[in-house]
């Protein structure tokens, strides 16, 4: 029994010989939106698997990614809440687009296929705002007359955490529905007039997929993975779209990346006939001033890797990748911005 | 008392037989199938990759969680390390040298108060003092967290077990003139000693199923636990977050390490009981 | 080793012995007082903002900064108040049933079952509530209730599986074994003399359990009934899996809302600014003092009652 003891006291005092607790510099620690989840880690595995550097991104939710990097507890935080260039300055972080998502809206109806239901944007609204509150309401009957509606309550599933993608999801209802304007307002987090909370996207998917008569908000890559039901969207040119990389793609098309500051753009509510209302994209977020400069050139390697050889993955998700033009521009920051000890850490 | 014909008294009796039996039954076949539940869910996802693999993304097939379970291992143990010596040895005061005095009586209100603490508020708690302050998530943190779950219960059954060793033993060791300290170590603690393991595996068992205090302490990470000041994986916090996701194969993974750490902890609350038995 | 050696070693030994078990003594004295005051402490700005409305108040907007604890404490008390309606009577009943009732090849190995279920792990509870339960919740139990209260505003409103209720009924099935495997442990210590002089003049089973051992185990059994109200106040996984995760106070016992430790689960790792932080702690510290302060009072009972029932023993 002494032996046994004294030999188990040992493996773990050994195990846990990390006795500077200082962390592993073989693997970069991030943590985040889970908007960008699924792709993030993917490419993590990947890159692993060809470079044999690890990366540990936690899905946590773009509130807890903007805190922990802040906080210094990670080396990169992920939002999907662009931070304003003051906020950057001010908490002395560098901000850049990964990739371009779209936020749905999921639903889970019994016989009813994916995309057969159509909502406008203050239908969407008064959905969430808990003013429309069953399916069978005359209002969705108007817009969906082909459609068997059931004759059900509507349960509203929203985020339970401070989340990027309510964050986009809300600055499209604001910008389309006066009434939420006034109400609720954009963030990561709001007072939520109706419905219940789902930790993560993955947690409302998990709702919408379990409970029936659901409604939620996830990114694309989880409808698709979940196999959840989208609808689809009157967007701002008056026309009805589904969701779908090409739509993504239309609602990108037009940003100017140069001329903002900090690339903090939305997406949300753009022109064009095959426009996506509400896409958005996923910045990573850095300190200006990295403490350990070799740890800091392999994250920026990691990322440069994931921008340049990790289009396919991504668009396999249904993300799209940001144009090459793009990549130029973010490295350039790196560039001017990222530093150790005075000195550039790219490239 | 109001008198009641025998027969009336007779059927109620029987009337109350049959309610009783029947919640019985109720309750009973509700736990039966909370069980049944995760030994076939949690069996189904038993293989030799969930043993032995690292987690692999969703989509990607062949995951398993062999990290989170020595993380699981490395976080308790180095828990138990902490708290069992320091807790012992609180709880021979208690039992020795405190009976009287006011200060022992301080103690043992804070250790109940202690163990009164929801395990969730012990995770804020180390937050606040090892992870904001130093800056990252780690293994370390989170061994503090359930280390401080389990000082208190150690503490106080210690001080029961110590409490049922005869006095007479102690005043014969020391009436042979053997110093206090050897009183304790080799006659009270000696004989107490399987009272004492018991409540160390219960207190570890109970510990190991934790989830609360893990969650902002040692958060989680998808690879091997070389080094315990990052992020380190556990069973714990990877079935909350497997099983809120909506990825079918993590759900499944979620339920084998359920029924894993069910397991571990059955196995370790019988080793006690087996102890106690053999008293 | 000579005798007068040792006699000049051992005071030494024996104070640095002491002074060890002292040292441990001390520091968990000093764990308690380091932990309040660390959360006093981090809780202090947003007590400074809210005061003692904080506990009354229903808001909670991360957008505008205002928080208000009464939907989380509404939680907390609803989920345990249905937890322990359901769990005491239904442990004191399986409980008389293993010790009275049951022929031994039924209670041998029931007993053993309710013991080692009393050690599985309270998240497994959580995920058989949002898998197993809630579905079935809402398409037969929740119906079902709506349609016997008749309209009530108890249970009014969408019928999702989760909510104030299910969570209120998980936590029953999470504390049920240990409970049961305590009261069980009670009845079982009453001396058989003591029933057998009441069986002797010609009591039923029912009027031995209730005047005889429910009596003489009272003690036991409102400690089991305290041990569980503290299980289930401060239970973070069972809970959190199947509440609905909302900052709402709704008359319906189907509405989702939230527990402080559900809320504390959820939001702690992502709260940004430092008065979020701050109310999450301040939360936090209520539940530290509804647990404690719950704990302190039955004990307190706890002795009173013992005083009076004295003279059973």
């Amino acid at each position: 029994m002494k032996k046994l003891s004294a030999l188990s006291v040992a493996l773990i005092v050994g195990l846990s010989a990390g006795v500077v607790s200082a962390a592993d510099p073989a693997t970069i620690n991030g943590a985040g939106a889970s908007f960008p989840f699924p792709i993030y880690s993917q490419w993590a595995y990947k890159y692993e698997q060809t470079t044999g550097v690890k990366l540990n991104y936690q899905s946590i939710g773009s509130g807890g990614g903007i805190t922990q990097i802040k906080a210094k507890t990670v080396d990169f935080g992920a939002s999907d809440a662009p931070l304003k260039a003051e906020e950057l300055n001010l908490a002395g972080l560098v901000q850049f687009p990964m990739v371009i998502g779209g936020v749905v809206p999921v639903v889970n109806l019994q016989g009813i296929a994916s995309g057969k239901i159509q909502l406008t944007p203050s239908l969407l609204a008064d959905i969430f705002l808990g003013k429309v509150k069953r399916w069978d309401d005359p209002a969705l009957k108007a817009e969906n007359a082909g459609v068997n509606l059931p004759a059900k309550e509507i349960v509203v599933v929203h985020r339970s955490d401070g989340s990027g993608t309510t964050w986009i999801f809300t600055n499209y209802l604001d910008k389309v529905s006066p009434e939420w304007h006034g109400k609720v307002g954009t963030d990561k987090a709001v007072s939520w007039p109706a419905g219940v909370g789902g930790k993560g996207n993955e947690g409302v998917a998990a709702f919408v997929q379990q409970a029936e008569g659901t409604i939620g908000y996830v990114e694309y890559a989880y409808a698709v993975q979940n196999k959840l039901a989208t609808v689809q969207l009157r967007n701002r040119a008056g026309k009805y779209v589904p969701p779908s990389i090409a739509s993504f793609q239309a609602a990108a098309a037009g940003a100017d990346w140069k001329g903002t500051p900090g690339f903090s753009l939305v997406l949300t509510d753009q022109m064009g006939d095959g426009s996506w209302p509400i896409t958005g994209a996923s910045f990573i977020l850095v300190q200006k001033e990295q403490g350990d400069g070799a740890r800091a050139r392999a994250m920026l390697t990691f990322f440069d890797w994931c921008l340049r050889n990790g289009a396919a993955q991504a668009e396999k998700l249904d993300y799209v990748p940001p144009p090459a033009g793009v990549i130029d521009l973010v490295e350039a920051t790196w560039k001017s911005e990222v530093r150790t000890a005075g000195k550039a850490v790219w490239p | 008392m109001k008198r009641r014909s025998v027969a009336s008294r007779r059927i109620f009796d029987l009337g109350m037989r049959l309610v009783a039996g029947s919640a019985a039954a109720a309750g009973i076949l509700a736990l039966a199938w909370i069980l049944a539940t995760v030994v076939s869910r949690g069996a189904a996802a038993f293989s030799p990759a969930f043993f032995t693999h690292l987690p692999t993304p969703p989509g990607v097939s062949g995951g398993g969680l062999a990290n989170a379970m020595l993380g699981t291992l490395l976080i308790t143990g180095l828990a138990a390390l902490c708290s069992i010596p320091m807790g012992l040895l609180a709880g021979v005061y208690l039992a020795e040298f405190g009976r009287e005095s006011r200060f022992a009586a301080v103690v043992r209100m804070a250790t109940n108060i202690l163990m009164g603490v929801p395990s969730i508020i012990s995770g804020v708690f180390v937050y606040t003092l090892l992870v904001a302050t130093t800056g990252h998530f780690s293994g370390y943190a989170g061994a503090v967290a359930l280390a401080l779950i389990m000082l208190p219960v150690i503490v106080r059954t210690t001080e029961d077990m110590l409490l049922l060793v005869p006095g007479a033993l102690r005043e014969a060791g020391l009436a042979l003139g053997t110093p206090r300290w050897r009183v304790t170590r080799d006659i009270v603690l000696r004989s107490a000693r399987k009272g004492l393991l018991t409540g160390v595996l219960l207190a570890v068992a109970r510990v190991s199923g934790e989830t609360a205090p893990l969650l902002f302490t040692s958060l989680n990470s998808p690879y091997w636990p070389e080094r315990l000041g990052q992020p380190t994986a556990n069973l714990t916090v990877t079935i909350f977050s497997y099983a809120m996701s909506p990825f079918r194969d993590w759900q499944a993974q979620a339920w084998g390490a359920a029924m894993l750490i069910t397991l571990g902890v059955l196995a370790t609350s019988l080793c006690a009981r087996l102890f106690i038995r053999g008293k | 080793m000579a005798l007068s050696e040792r006699r000049i070693l051992s005071p030494v030994a024996d104070r640095v012995f002491r002074s060890a078990t002292v040292l441990c003594a001390l520091s968990v004295l000093l764990l308690l007082l380091l932990l309040v005051s660390t959360l006093v402490w981090k809780s202090l700005p947003a007590v400074r903002a809210f005061g003692a409305g904080f506990i009354w108040s229903n808001a909670w907007n991360p957008v505008t900064g205002a928080y208000g604890a009464l939907s989380s404490i509404y939680g907390t008390l609803a989920t345990t108040l249905i937890a322990l309606l359901l769990a005491v009577p239904l442990s004191l009943t399986i409980a008389f049933f293993l010790v009275e009732l049951a022929p031994p090849f039924v209670s041998r190995p029931v007993g053993v079952a309710i013991e080692l279920l009393a050690a599985v792990p309270s998240i497994i509870y959580g995920m058989w509530g949002l898998f197993v339960f809630a579905p079935l919740m809402s398409r037969y139990f929740q119906p079902a209730l709506a349609r016997l209260a008749g309209g009530s505003p108890l249970f009014a409103g969408a019928q999702m599986g989760i909510g104030i209720l299910t969570a209120g009924l998980i936590l029953a099935l999470m504390i049920l074994p240990f409970m049961t495997a305590v009261i069980r442990d009670v009845f079982s210590l009453v001396p058989p003399v003591v029933k057998e002089a009441a069986y002797g003049l010609g009591a039923t089973k029912w009027e031995v359990a209730r005047q005889v051992t429910l009596r003489y185990g009272l003690r036991g059994v409102i400690g089991a009934g305290v041990l569980g109200l503290g299980r289930a106040i401060g239970e973070t996984m069972a809970v959190t899996f199947v509440i609905g995760n909302e900052h709402r106070l709704s008359s319906s016992l189907f509405a989702p809302g939230n527990t402080i430790a559900s809320t504390l689960a959820n939001e702690f790792s992502e709260a940004a600014d430092p008065l979020y932080v701050s109310s999450l702690v301040y939360l936090g510290a209520i539940l530290l003092v509804i647990s404690v302060g719950i704990q302190w009072a039955a004990h307190s009972w706890l002795a009173r009652v013992e005083r009076r029932a004295g003279a059973w023993r």
